[in-house]
Protein backbone atom coordinates (compact mmCIF):
# COMPACT_ATOMS: atom_id res chain seq x y z
CA UNK A 1 0.00 0.00 0.00
CA UNK A 2 2.63 2.57 1.01
CA UNK A 3 4.66 1.41 -1.94
CA UNK A 4 1.76 2.14 -4.25
CA UNK A 5 1.20 5.59 -2.73
CA UNK A 6 4.89 6.37 -2.99
CA UNK A 7 4.93 5.39 -6.64
CA UNK A 8 1.79 7.35 -7.44
CA UNK A 9 3.33 10.40 -5.82
CA UNK A 10 6.49 9.75 -7.78
CA UNK A 11 4.52 9.68 -11.01
CA UNK A 12 2.59 12.83 -10.08
CA UNK A 13 5.70 14.82 -9.23
CA UNK A 14 7.58 13.71 -12.35
CA UNK A 15 4.48 14.52 -14.37
CA UNK A 16 4.08 17.89 -12.66
CA UNK A 17 7.58 18.98 -13.64
CA UNK A 18 7.10 17.88 -17.24
CA UNK A 19 3.69 19.51 -17.37
CA UNK A 20 5.02 22.87 -16.12
CA UNK A 21 7.76 22.95 -18.72
CA UNK A 22 5.56 21.54 -21.48
CA UNK A 23 2.97 24.26 -20.81
CA UNK A 24 5.67 26.89 -21.21
CA UNK A 25 6.60 25.46 -24.59
CA UNK A 26 2.98 25.04 -25.69
CA UNK A 27 1.91 28.59 -24.82
CA UNK A 28 4.59 30.10 -27.01
CA UNK A 29 4.10 27.55 -29.79
CA UNK A 30 0.33 27.95 -29.87
CA UNK A 31 0.44 31.65 -30.60
CA UNK A 32 3.56 32.06 -32.70
CA UNK A 33 4.47 28.62 -34.01
CA UNK A 34 7.88 28.70 -32.33
CA UNK A 35 9.37 25.63 -30.65
CA UNK A 36 11.36 27.44 -28.01
CA UNK A 37 14.28 25.14 -27.26
CA UNK A 38 15.93 27.98 -25.34
CA UNK A 39 13.29 27.41 -22.66
CA UNK A 40 15.78 25.16 -20.83
CA UNK A 41 18.26 28.00 -20.61
CA UNK A 42 15.56 30.18 -19.05
CA UNK A 43 15.41 27.53 -16.33
CA UNK A 44 19.20 27.47 -16.01
CA UNK A 45 19.24 31.28 -15.87
CA UNK A 46 16.86 31.02 -12.93
CA UNK A 47 19.40 28.73 -11.26
CA UNK A 48 22.29 31.14 -11.83
CA UNK A 49 20.21 34.08 -10.61
CA UNK A 50 19.60 32.09 -7.46
CA UNK A 51 23.36 31.65 -6.98
CA UNK A 52 24.02 35.35 -7.53
CA UNK A 53 21.16 36.73 -5.47
CA UNK A 54 21.78 34.05 -2.83
CA UNK A 55 25.42 35.05 -2.40
CA UNK A 56 25.07 38.81 -2.72
CA UNK A 57 21.68 39.78 -1.35
CA UNK A 58 19.71 37.35 0.74
CA UNK A 59 19.69 33.78 1.90
CA UNK A 60 16.00 33.88 2.74
CA UNK A 61 14.63 31.01 0.62
CA UNK A 62 11.25 32.65 0.03
CA UNK A 63 12.76 35.90 -1.22
CA UNK A 64 15.07 33.77 -3.35
CA UNK A 65 12.08 31.96 -4.86
CA UNK A 66 10.63 35.33 -5.80
CA UNK A 67 13.95 36.30 -7.36
CA UNK A 68 14.07 33.08 -9.39
CA UNK A 69 10.54 33.60 -10.72
CA UNK A 70 11.27 37.23 -11.58
CA UNK A 71 14.57 36.36 -13.27
CA UNK A 72 12.92 33.70 -15.44
CA UNK A 73 10.08 36.02 -16.49
CA UNK A 74 12.50 38.81 -17.35
CA UNK A 75 14.93 36.68 -19.33
CA UNK A 76 12.10 34.99 -21.21
CA UNK A 77 10.61 38.34 -22.26
CA UNK A 78 14.08 39.64 -23.06
CA UNK A 79 14.83 36.66 -25.35
CA UNK A 80 11.65 37.36 -27.28
CA UNK A 81 12.67 40.99 -27.64
CA UNK A 82 16.23 40.45 -28.85
CA UNK A 83 16.08 37.08 -30.61
CA UNK A 84 12.61 35.91 -31.57
CA UNK A 85 10.95 39.16 -32.59
CA UNK A 86 13.23 39.46 -35.60
CA UNK A 87 12.26 36.00 -36.91
CA UNK A 88 8.58 36.28 -36.04
CA UNK A 89 7.49 36.31 -39.67
CA UNK A 90 9.94 33.60 -40.72
CA UNK A 91 8.98 29.96 -41.17
CA UNK A 92 9.00 27.20 -38.58
CA UNK A 93 12.52 25.95 -39.35
CA UNK A 94 14.07 29.41 -39.05
CA UNK A 95 12.42 29.85 -35.68
CA UNK A 96 13.58 26.43 -34.53
CA UNK A 97 17.17 27.10 -35.60
CA UNK A 98 17.11 30.49 -33.91
CA UNK A 99 15.92 28.87 -30.70
CA UNK A 100 18.70 26.28 -30.88
CA UNK A 101 21.19 29.05 -31.53
CA UNK A 102 20.00 31.05 -28.55
CA UNK A 103 20.12 27.91 -26.44
CA UNK A 104 23.73 27.16 -27.40
CA UNK A 105 24.86 30.77 -26.95
CA UNK A 106 23.32 30.93 -23.49
CA UNK A 107 24.82 27.59 -22.44
CA UNK A 108 28.24 28.84 -23.48
CA UNK A 109 27.72 32.14 -21.67
CA UNK A 110 26.88 30.20 -18.52
CA UNK A 111 30.00 28.11 -19.13
CA UNK A 112 32.22 31.18 -19.57
CA UNK A 113 30.81 33.38 -16.84
CA UNK A 114 29.96 30.54 -14.49
CA UNK A 115 31.74 27.24 -14.42
CA UNK A 116 31.61 23.91 -16.26
CA UNK A 117 31.36 22.27 -12.83
CA UNK A 118 28.20 22.36 -10.70
CA UNK A 119 27.92 25.48 -8.55
CA UNK A 120 26.15 24.67 -5.29
CA UNK A 121 22.96 26.53 -4.41
CA UNK A 122 21.31 24.66 -1.59
CA UNK A 123 18.78 27.12 -0.19
CA UNK A 124 15.79 25.16 -1.52
CA UNK A 125 16.93 21.73 -0.39
CA UNK A 126 14.91 22.14 2.81
CA UNK A 127 11.79 21.55 0.68
CA UNK A 128 12.88 17.95 0.25
CA UNK A 129 12.33 16.06 3.49
CA UNK A 130 11.00 12.65 4.21
CA UNK A 131 7.71 13.00 6.01
CA UNK A 132 5.44 10.38 7.47
CA UNK A 133 1.76 10.53 6.55
CA UNK A 134 0.03 7.90 8.65
CA UNK A 135 1.98 4.76 7.89
CA UNK A 136 3.46 6.06 4.63
CA UNK A 137 6.80 7.74 4.20
CA UNK A 138 6.86 10.23 1.35
CA UNK A 139 9.01 13.07 0.06
CA UNK A 140 7.64 16.49 0.96
CA UNK A 141 9.11 17.96 -2.23
CA UNK A 142 6.95 15.67 -4.32
CA UNK A 143 3.85 16.85 -2.51
CA UNK A 144 4.80 20.53 -2.90
CA UNK A 145 5.59 19.99 -6.53
CA UNK A 146 2.27 18.34 -7.30
CA UNK A 147 0.29 20.92 -5.34
CA UNK A 148 2.17 23.91 -6.76
CA UNK A 149 1.63 22.63 -10.28
CA UNK A 150 -2.08 22.16 -9.64
CA UNK A 151 -2.29 25.73 -8.29
CA UNK A 152 -0.29 27.08 -11.25
CA UNK A 153 -2.61 25.34 -13.69
CA UNK A 154 -5.56 26.78 -11.79
CA UNK A 155 -4.16 30.31 -12.09
CA UNK A 156 -3.39 29.78 -15.74
CA UNK A 157 -6.96 28.64 -16.39
CA UNK A 158 -8.26 31.70 -14.58
CA UNK A 159 -5.95 33.96 -16.57
CA UNK A 160 -6.91 32.38 -19.90
CA UNK A 161 -10.66 32.50 -19.20
CA UNK A 162 -11.17 35.66 -17.19
CA UNK A 163 -8.75 38.30 -18.43
CA UNK A 164 -8.77 40.05 -21.77
CA UNK A 165 -5.11 39.26 -22.36
CA UNK A 166 -5.80 35.61 -21.57
CA UNK A 167 -8.70 35.53 -24.02
CA UNK A 168 -6.48 37.24 -26.56
CA UNK A 169 -3.85 34.53 -26.16
CA UNK A 170 -6.41 31.80 -26.81
CA UNK A 171 -7.83 33.76 -29.74
CA UNK A 172 -4.36 34.45 -31.14
CA UNK A 173 -3.67 30.72 -31.23
CA UNK A 174 -6.39 30.54 -33.85
CA UNK A 175 -6.23 33.84 -35.75
CA UNK A 176 -3.60 36.34 -34.67
CA UNK A 177 -4.46 38.89 -37.33
CA UNK A 178 -8.06 39.00 -36.14
CA UNK A 179 -6.82 39.73 -32.61
CA UNK A 180 -4.90 42.71 -33.96
CA UNK A 181 -8.01 43.80 -35.86
CA UNK A 182 -9.73 43.91 -32.47
CA UNK A 183 -7.18 46.54 -31.40
CA UNK A 184 -4.76 44.50 -29.30
CA UNK A 185 -1.06 45.02 -29.93
CA UNK A 186 0.66 41.91 -31.26
CA UNK A 187 3.81 42.70 -29.28
CA UNK A 188 1.84 42.87 -26.09
CA UNK A 189 0.15 39.50 -26.64
CA UNK A 190 3.43 37.80 -27.52
CA UNK A 191 5.32 39.40 -24.63
CA UNK A 192 2.60 38.13 -22.29
CA UNK A 193 2.98 34.62 -23.69
CA UNK A 194 6.72 34.72 -23.03
CA UNK A 195 6.18 36.15 -19.55
CA UNK A 196 3.75 33.38 -18.61
CA UNK A 197 6.06 30.80 -20.14
CA UNK A 198 8.97 32.25 -18.11
CA UNK A 199 6.93 32.18 -14.92
CA UNK A 200 6.21 28.47 -15.41
CA UNK A 201 9.90 27.87 -16.15
CA UNK A 202 10.74 29.68 -12.90
CA UNK A 203 8.44 27.43 -10.92
CA UNK A 204 10.00 24.35 -12.52
CA UNK A 205 13.43 25.83 -11.75
CA UNK A 206 12.62 26.12 -8.03
CA UNK A 207 11.76 22.41 -7.85
CA UNK A 208 14.71 21.35 -9.98
CA UNK A 209 17.01 23.35 -7.69
CA UNK A 210 15.42 21.81 -4.61
CA UNK A 211 16.26 18.39 -5.99
CA UNK A 212 19.73 19.09 -7.39
CA UNK A 213 21.09 21.72 -5.02
CA UNK A 214 23.44 22.96 -7.73
CA UNK A 215 23.45 24.59 -11.16
CA UNK A 216 25.02 23.49 -14.42
CA UNK A 217 25.02 25.29 -17.79
CA UNK A 218 22.99 22.58 -19.51
CA UNK A 219 20.74 21.66 -16.59
CA UNK A 220 17.60 22.81 -18.41
CA UNK A 221 18.16 21.01 -21.65
CA UNK A 222 17.11 17.47 -20.72
CA UNK A 223 13.92 18.50 -18.90
CA UNK A 224 12.92 20.61 -21.91
CA UNK A 225 13.59 17.73 -24.27
CA UNK A 226 11.34 15.50 -22.16
CA UNK A 227 8.71 18.24 -21.98
CA UNK A 228 8.93 18.53 -25.75
CA UNK A 229 8.05 14.84 -25.99
CA UNK A 230 5.16 15.47 -23.58
CA UNK A 231 3.92 18.22 -25.92
CA UNK A 232 4.15 15.89 -28.90
CA UNK A 233 2.17 13.18 -27.11
CA UNK A 234 -0.50 15.61 -25.98
CA UNK A 235 -0.75 17.39 -29.33
CA UNK A 236 1.68 20.22 -30.00
CA UNK A 237 0.29 23.64 -29.21
CA UNK A 238 -2.60 22.31 -27.14
CA UNK A 239 -2.36 23.47 -23.51
CA UNK A 240 -4.52 20.68 -22.05
CA UNK A 241 -2.46 18.36 -24.26
CA UNK A 242 0.77 19.61 -22.69
CA UNK A 243 -0.55 18.92 -19.18
CA UNK A 244 -1.93 15.54 -20.16
CA UNK A 245 1.26 14.61 -22.00
CA UNK A 246 3.39 15.67 -19.03
CA UNK A 247 1.48 13.60 -16.49
CA UNK A 248 1.19 10.66 -18.89
CA UNK A 249 4.93 10.69 -19.44
CA UNK A 250 5.52 10.83 -15.68
CA UNK A 251 3.19 7.89 -15.13
CA UNK A 252 4.71 5.81 -17.93
CA UNK A 253 8.21 6.52 -16.67
CA UNK A 254 7.40 5.42 -13.13
CA UNK A 255 5.40 2.41 -14.32
CA UNK A 256 8.30 1.26 -16.46
CA UNK A 257 10.72 1.64 -13.55
CA UNK A 258 8.39 -0.29 -11.25
CA UNK A 259 7.37 -3.05 -13.63
CA UNK A 260 10.65 -3.63 -15.42
CA UNK A 261 12.97 -6.07 -13.63
CA UNK A 262 15.92 -4.32 -11.94
CA UNK A 263 18.44 -5.73 -14.38
CA UNK A 264 16.66 -4.01 -17.25
CA UNK A 265 16.76 -0.62 -15.50
CA UNK A 266 18.94 0.80 -18.26
CA UNK A 267 16.18 0.15 -20.77
CA UNK A 268 13.66 2.36 -19.00
CA UNK A 269 14.17 5.33 -21.36
CA UNK A 270 13.95 3.06 -24.39
CA UNK A 271 10.67 1.54 -23.21
CA UNK A 272 9.24 5.01 -22.51
CA UNK A 273 10.07 6.19 -26.00
CA UNK A 274 8.74 3.01 -27.56
CA UNK A 275 5.43 3.67 -25.81
CA UNK A 276 5.50 7.26 -27.05
CA UNK A 277 6.03 5.97 -30.57
CA UNK A 278 3.03 3.67 -30.15
CA UNK A 279 0.84 6.57 -29.01
CA UNK A 280 1.88 8.49 -32.11
CA UNK A 281 0.99 5.54 -34.34
CA UNK A 282 -2.44 5.60 -32.78
CA UNK A 283 -2.79 9.42 -32.96
CA UNK A 284 -0.17 10.94 -35.25
CA UNK A 285 -1.03 14.51 -34.20
CA UNK A 286 -0.96 13.76 -30.48
CA UNK A 287 -3.86 12.92 -28.23
CA UNK A 288 -5.47 16.36 -27.98
CA UNK A 289 -4.24 17.88 -31.20
CA UNK A 290 -5.38 21.49 -31.50
CA UNK A 291 -7.52 22.90 -34.30
CA UNK A 292 -6.07 22.48 -37.76
CA UNK A 293 -5.74 26.11 -38.68
CA UNK A 294 -2.78 27.75 -37.01
CA UNK A 295 -2.62 31.45 -36.35
CA UNK A 296 -0.55 33.59 -38.65
CA UNK A 297 2.59 34.67 -36.96
CA UNK A 298 1.75 38.35 -37.53
CA UNK B 1 -15.57 60.08 -42.14
CA UNK B 2 -13.42 57.97 -44.44
CA UNK B 3 -11.60 59.38 -47.44
CA UNK B 4 -9.38 57.38 -49.76
CA UNK B 5 -7.29 58.75 -52.62
CA UNK B 6 -5.13 57.06 -55.20
CA UNK B 7 -5.12 53.77 -53.29
CA UNK B 8 -2.94 51.00 -54.67
CA UNK B 9 -2.93 47.66 -52.88
CA UNK B 10 -0.30 44.98 -53.35
CA UNK B 11 0.05 41.38 -52.22
CA UNK B 12 3.75 40.75 -52.64
CA UNK B 13 4.46 41.21 -56.34
CA UNK B 14 0.77 41.33 -57.32
CA UNK B 15 -1.01 44.65 -57.49
CA UNK B 16 -4.69 43.96 -56.77
CA UNK B 17 -6.00 47.56 -56.69
CA UNK B 18 -4.54 50.09 -59.11
CA UNK B 19 -5.40 53.50 -57.69
CA UNK B 20 -8.93 54.19 -56.55
CA UNK B 21 -10.67 57.03 -54.73
CA UNK B 22 -13.58 56.51 -52.39
CA UNK B 23 -15.43 58.52 -49.75
CA UNK B 24 -17.78 57.49 -46.97
CA UNK B 25 -19.62 60.35 -45.29
CA UNK B 26 -20.50 60.20 -41.61
CA UNK B 27 -23.67 58.17 -41.03
CA UNK B 28 -23.78 56.96 -44.62
CA UNK B 29 -23.90 53.42 -45.92
CA UNK B 30 -21.66 53.05 -48.95
CA UNK B 31 -21.48 49.86 -50.97
CA UNK B 32 -18.52 48.54 -52.88
CA UNK B 33 -19.72 46.06 -55.50
CA UNK B 34 -17.72 43.89 -57.82
CA UNK B 35 -17.13 40.38 -59.14
CA UNK B 36 -14.78 37.80 -57.62
CA UNK B 37 -11.20 38.96 -57.63
CA UNK B 38 -12.09 42.60 -58.32
CA UNK B 39 -10.09 43.78 -55.30
CA UNK B 40 -12.88 44.43 -52.79
CA UNK B 41 -11.30 42.54 -49.91
CA UNK B 42 -7.92 44.01 -50.83
CA UNK B 43 -9.39 47.49 -50.48
CA UNK B 44 -10.76 46.72 -47.03
CA UNK B 45 -7.45 45.11 -46.04
CA UNK B 46 -5.67 48.31 -47.01
CA UNK B 47 -8.05 50.29 -44.80
CA UNK B 48 -7.53 47.99 -41.81
CA UNK B 49 -3.80 47.81 -42.47
CA UNK B 50 -3.51 44.08 -43.09
CA UNK B 51 -2.44 44.55 -46.72
CA UNK B 52 0.33 46.80 -48.06
CA UNK B 53 -0.87 49.90 -49.82
CA UNK B 54 0.13 53.33 -51.04
CA UNK B 55 -2.06 56.40 -51.23
CA UNK B 56 -4.08 58.37 -48.76
CA UNK B 57 -6.42 56.85 -46.19
CA UNK B 58 -7.98 59.52 -44.03
CA UNK B 59 -10.19 58.73 -41.05
CA UNK B 60 -12.03 61.64 -39.46
CA UNK B 61 -9.49 64.01 -40.98
CA UNK B 62 -6.23 62.27 -40.04
CA UNK B 63 -4.11 60.13 -42.31
CA UNK B 64 -3.96 56.59 -40.89
CA UNK B 65 -2.20 54.94 -43.82
CA UNK B 66 1.06 54.49 -41.92
CA UNK B 67 -0.37 53.19 -38.68
CA UNK B 68 -0.16 49.52 -37.71
CA UNK B 69 -3.30 47.38 -37.70
CA UNK B 70 -4.05 47.66 -33.98
CA UNK B 71 -3.63 51.44 -33.91
CA UNK B 72 -6.16 51.83 -36.74
CA UNK B 73 -8.60 49.63 -34.85
CA UNK B 74 -8.15 51.82 -31.78
CA UNK B 75 -8.87 54.91 -33.87
CA UNK B 76 -12.22 53.57 -34.90
CA UNK B 77 -11.96 51.08 -37.74
CA UNK B 78 -13.78 47.81 -37.18
CA UNK B 79 -14.36 44.96 -39.58
CA UNK B 80 -16.57 41.96 -39.97
CA UNK B 81 -14.14 40.19 -42.29
CA UNK B 82 -14.61 37.89 -45.23
CA UNK B 83 -15.34 34.41 -43.88
CA UNK B 84 -16.40 36.02 -40.55
CA UNK B 85 -13.31 34.76 -38.70
CA UNK B 86 -15.01 34.48 -35.34
CA UNK B 87 -12.84 32.94 -32.62
CA UNK B 88 -14.39 29.48 -32.73
CA UNK B 89 -12.52 28.27 -29.63
CA UNK B 90 -13.90 31.13 -27.53
CA UNK B 91 -17.46 31.41 -26.27
CA UNK B 92 -19.92 33.83 -27.83
CA UNK B 93 -19.50 36.20 -24.88
CA UNK B 94 -15.72 35.96 -25.00
CA UNK B 95 -15.81 36.87 -28.70
CA UNK B 96 -17.64 40.06 -27.80
CA UNK B 97 -15.13 40.82 -25.03
CA UNK B 98 -12.36 40.44 -27.61
CA UNK B 99 -14.16 42.92 -29.84
CA UNK B 100 -13.81 45.50 -27.08
CA UNK B 101 -10.18 44.62 -26.30
CA UNK B 102 -8.82 47.89 -27.66
CA UNK B 103 -11.31 50.05 -25.82
CA UNK B 104 -10.45 52.35 -22.93
CA UNK B 105 -13.81 52.64 -21.15
CA UNK B 106 -13.81 49.09 -19.81
CA UNK B 107 -16.73 49.75 -17.48
CA UNK B 108 -19.31 50.03 -20.26
CA UNK B 109 -18.34 46.73 -21.90
CA UNK B 110 -20.67 44.61 -19.78
CA UNK B 111 -23.71 46.72 -20.62
CA UNK B 112 -22.78 46.79 -24.31
CA UNK B 113 -22.65 42.99 -24.33
CA UNK B 114 -26.07 42.83 -22.69
CA UNK B 115 -27.31 45.27 -25.33
CA UNK B 116 -26.18 42.97 -28.12
CA UNK B 117 -27.78 39.97 -26.45
CA UNK B 118 -31.06 41.92 -26.43
CA UNK B 119 -30.66 42.83 -30.07
CA UNK B 120 -29.70 39.25 -31.02
CA UNK B 121 -31.47 37.00 -28.49
CA UNK B 122 -30.14 33.90 -30.20
CA UNK B 123 -26.60 34.97 -29.31
CA UNK B 124 -27.73 35.59 -25.74
CA UNK B 125 -29.09 32.08 -25.48
CA UNK B 126 -25.79 30.70 -26.69
CA UNK B 127 -23.56 33.07 -24.75
CA UNK B 128 -21.46 30.37 -23.07
CA UNK B 129 -21.30 28.08 -26.07
CA UNK B 130 -18.12 27.87 -28.18
CA UNK B 131 -18.70 30.25 -31.07
CA UNK B 132 -17.67 27.51 -33.49
CA UNK B 133 -20.93 25.70 -32.76
CA UNK B 134 -23.05 28.59 -34.12
CA UNK B 135 -24.75 28.40 -37.51
CA UNK B 136 -23.43 30.51 -40.37
CA UNK B 137 -26.04 33.23 -39.89
CA UNK B 138 -25.43 33.36 -36.14
CA UNK B 139 -21.69 33.56 -36.73
CA UNK B 140 -22.27 36.50 -39.06
CA UNK B 141 -24.33 38.28 -36.39
CA UNK B 142 -21.56 37.59 -33.91
CA UNK B 143 -18.91 38.94 -36.28
CA UNK B 144 -20.92 42.16 -36.71
CA UNK B 145 -21.57 42.51 -32.97
CA UNK B 146 -17.90 41.82 -32.20
CA UNK B 147 -16.87 44.56 -34.62
CA UNK B 148 -19.32 47.03 -33.07
CA UNK B 149 -18.14 46.21 -29.53
CA UNK B 150 -15.25 48.60 -30.18
CA UNK B 151 -17.76 51.42 -30.80
CA UNK B 152 -16.03 52.20 -34.09
CA UNK B 153 -16.25 55.31 -36.22
CA UNK B 154 -16.80 53.14 -39.27
CA UNK B 155 -17.91 49.55 -39.74
CA UNK B 156 -16.45 47.58 -42.65
CA UNK B 157 -18.53 44.59 -43.75
CA UNK B 158 -16.98 42.10 -46.17
CA UNK B 159 -19.63 40.00 -47.93
CA UNK B 160 -21.81 39.40 -44.88
CA UNK B 161 -24.30 37.39 -46.95
CA UNK B 162 -21.74 34.99 -48.38
CA UNK B 163 -22.76 31.35 -48.09
CA UNK B 164 -26.03 32.02 -46.27
CA UNK B 165 -29.53 30.79 -47.17
CA UNK B 166 -31.84 33.41 -48.74
CA UNK B 167 -33.96 33.95 -45.58
CA UNK B 168 -30.84 34.33 -43.44
CA UNK B 169 -29.36 36.72 -45.99
CA UNK B 170 -32.53 38.80 -45.78
CA UNK B 171 -32.22 38.86 -41.99
CA UNK B 172 -28.57 39.99 -42.19
CA UNK B 173 -29.52 42.84 -44.55
CA UNK B 174 -32.32 43.81 -42.15
CA UNK B 175 -29.74 44.03 -39.41
CA UNK B 176 -27.46 46.20 -41.54
CA UNK B 177 -30.46 48.46 -42.27
CA UNK B 178 -31.09 48.75 -38.52
CA UNK B 179 -27.46 49.66 -37.88
CA UNK B 180 -27.67 52.35 -40.54
CA UNK B 181 -30.76 53.79 -38.89
CA UNK B 182 -28.86 53.83 -35.60
CA UNK B 183 -26.44 56.21 -37.32
CA UNK B 184 -23.52 53.83 -37.79
CA UNK B 185 -21.24 54.66 -40.71
CA UNK B 186 -20.90 51.61 -42.96
CA UNK B 187 -18.72 50.54 -45.85
CA UNK B 188 -20.35 47.40 -47.24
CA UNK B 189 -18.66 45.03 -49.67
CA UNK B 190 -21.10 42.79 -51.52
CA UNK B 191 -21.80 40.74 -54.60
CA UNK B 192 -25.52 40.74 -53.88
CA UNK B 193 -26.14 44.05 -55.69
CA UNK B 194 -29.92 44.14 -55.34
CA UNK B 195 -30.01 43.82 -51.56
CA UNK B 196 -26.99 46.07 -51.02
CA UNK B 197 -28.23 48.91 -53.23
CA UNK B 198 -31.57 48.93 -51.47
CA UNK B 199 -30.03 50.02 -48.20
CA UNK B 200 -27.11 52.13 -49.37
CA UNK B 201 -26.72 55.81 -50.14
CA UNK B 202 -23.87 55.58 -52.61
CA UNK B 203 -22.41 52.81 -54.75
CA UNK B 204 -18.97 52.09 -56.17
CA UNK B 205 -18.43 49.31 -58.69
CA UNK B 206 -14.98 47.78 -58.72
CA UNK B 207 -13.66 45.82 -61.69
CA UNK B 208 -10.13 44.46 -62.05
CA UNK B 209 -8.83 46.78 -59.36
CA UNK B 210 -10.34 49.97 -60.78
CA UNK B 211 -13.61 51.74 -60.14
CA UNK B 212 -15.65 51.31 -63.29
CA UNK B 213 -18.75 53.17 -62.15
CA UNK B 214 -20.03 55.10 -59.14
CA UNK B 215 -23.03 57.15 -58.14
CA UNK B 216 -25.95 57.60 -55.75
CA UNK B 217 -27.77 54.33 -55.11
CA UNK B 218 -30.94 55.56 -56.84
CA UNK B 219 -29.07 55.70 -60.12
CA UNK B 220 -28.70 51.93 -60.16
CA UNK B 221 -32.43 51.22 -59.87
CA UNK B 222 -33.05 47.86 -58.29
CA UNK B 223 -29.53 46.79 -59.14
CA UNK B 224 -30.49 43.98 -61.47
CA UNK B 225 -28.40 45.39 -64.33
CA UNK B 226 -25.39 45.50 -62.02
CA UNK B 227 -26.17 42.07 -60.69
CA UNK B 228 -25.93 40.64 -64.22
CA UNK B 229 -22.65 42.42 -64.75
CA UNK B 230 -21.21 41.13 -61.48
CA UNK B 231 -22.32 37.55 -61.76
CA UNK B 232 -21.53 37.43 -65.45
CA UNK B 233 -25.08 36.52 -66.44
CA UNK B 234 -26.22 38.33 -69.57
CA UNK B 235 -29.75 38.74 -70.76
N1 LIG C 1 -2.96 37.28 -49.96
C1 LIG C 1 -2.92 37.37 -51.30
N2 LIG C 1 -1.80 37.01 -51.97
C2 LIG C 1 -1.74 37.10 -53.31
N3 LIG C 1 -2.72 37.55 -54.07
C3 LIG C 1 -3.86 37.92 -53.48
C4 LIG C 1 -4.02 37.85 -52.06
N4 LIG C 1 -5.26 38.28 -51.75
C5 LIG C 1 -5.83 38.61 -52.93
N5 LIG C 1 -5.01 38.40 -53.95
C6 LIG C 1 -5.30 38.66 -55.38
O1 LIG C 1 -5.75 39.99 -55.50
C7 LIG C 1 -6.86 40.06 -56.37
C8 LIG C 1 -8.03 40.71 -55.66
O2 LIG C 1 -8.45 39.84 -54.62
P1 LIG C 1 -9.54 40.27 -53.57
O3 LIG C 1 -9.58 39.19 -52.54
O4 LIG C 1 -9.29 41.63 -53.11
O5 LIG C 1 -10.86 40.21 -54.44
P2 LIG C 1 -12.37 40.31 -53.97
O6 LIG C 1 -12.98 41.38 -54.80
O7 LIG C 1 -12.48 40.44 -52.52
O8 LIG C 1 -12.92 38.91 -54.46
P3 LIG C 1 -14.02 37.95 -53.77
O9 LIG C 1 -15.35 38.45 -54.19
O10 LIG C 1 -13.72 36.61 -54.38
O11 LIG C 1 -13.80 37.98 -52.31
C9 LIG C 1 -7.12 38.66 -56.85
O12 LIG C 1 -6.53 38.50 -58.11
C10 LIG C 1 -6.44 37.79 -55.85
O13 LIG C 1 -5.95 36.60 -56.44
MG1 LIG D 1 -13.27 39.29 -51.06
Amino acid sequence: MDYAIQQILNALSFGAEYALIALGLAIVFSIMGLVNFAHGEVIAFGGYSMVIVGTLLTRNPFLLMGAVLLACVLVSVLLERVAFRTVRKADLTTGLLTAFGVSIILQNLFLLLGSPRPIPATQFIFLDRTITLGAVQVSSLQIYETLATAVAIGFLLFFLRRTTLGLAMRAAALDFEMVRLCGLRANRVIATAFAVSGLLAGLACIFIMARRGSVLPHMGFDPVLTAFVACVIGGFGSLPGAVLGGFLLGAVEVAVLVLLPQSYGGLAQAVVFALVALILVWRPDGILSPAREKGDKV
Amino acid sequence: MLEIQDLKVTHGPIEAVHGIALTVAEGACVTLLGPNGAGKTSTLSAITGTARSTGLIRLAGTDISRLPVEARAKRGIAISPEGRRIFSNLTVRENLVMGAAGRRDKSAIGSDIRGWFEQFPILGERRDQPAGTLSGGEQQMLAIARALMSRPRILLLDEPSLGLAPQITARIFDIIGDLKRQGITILLVEQNATAAIELSDYVYVLNNGLISSEGPAERYGDGSALMDQITGVHG
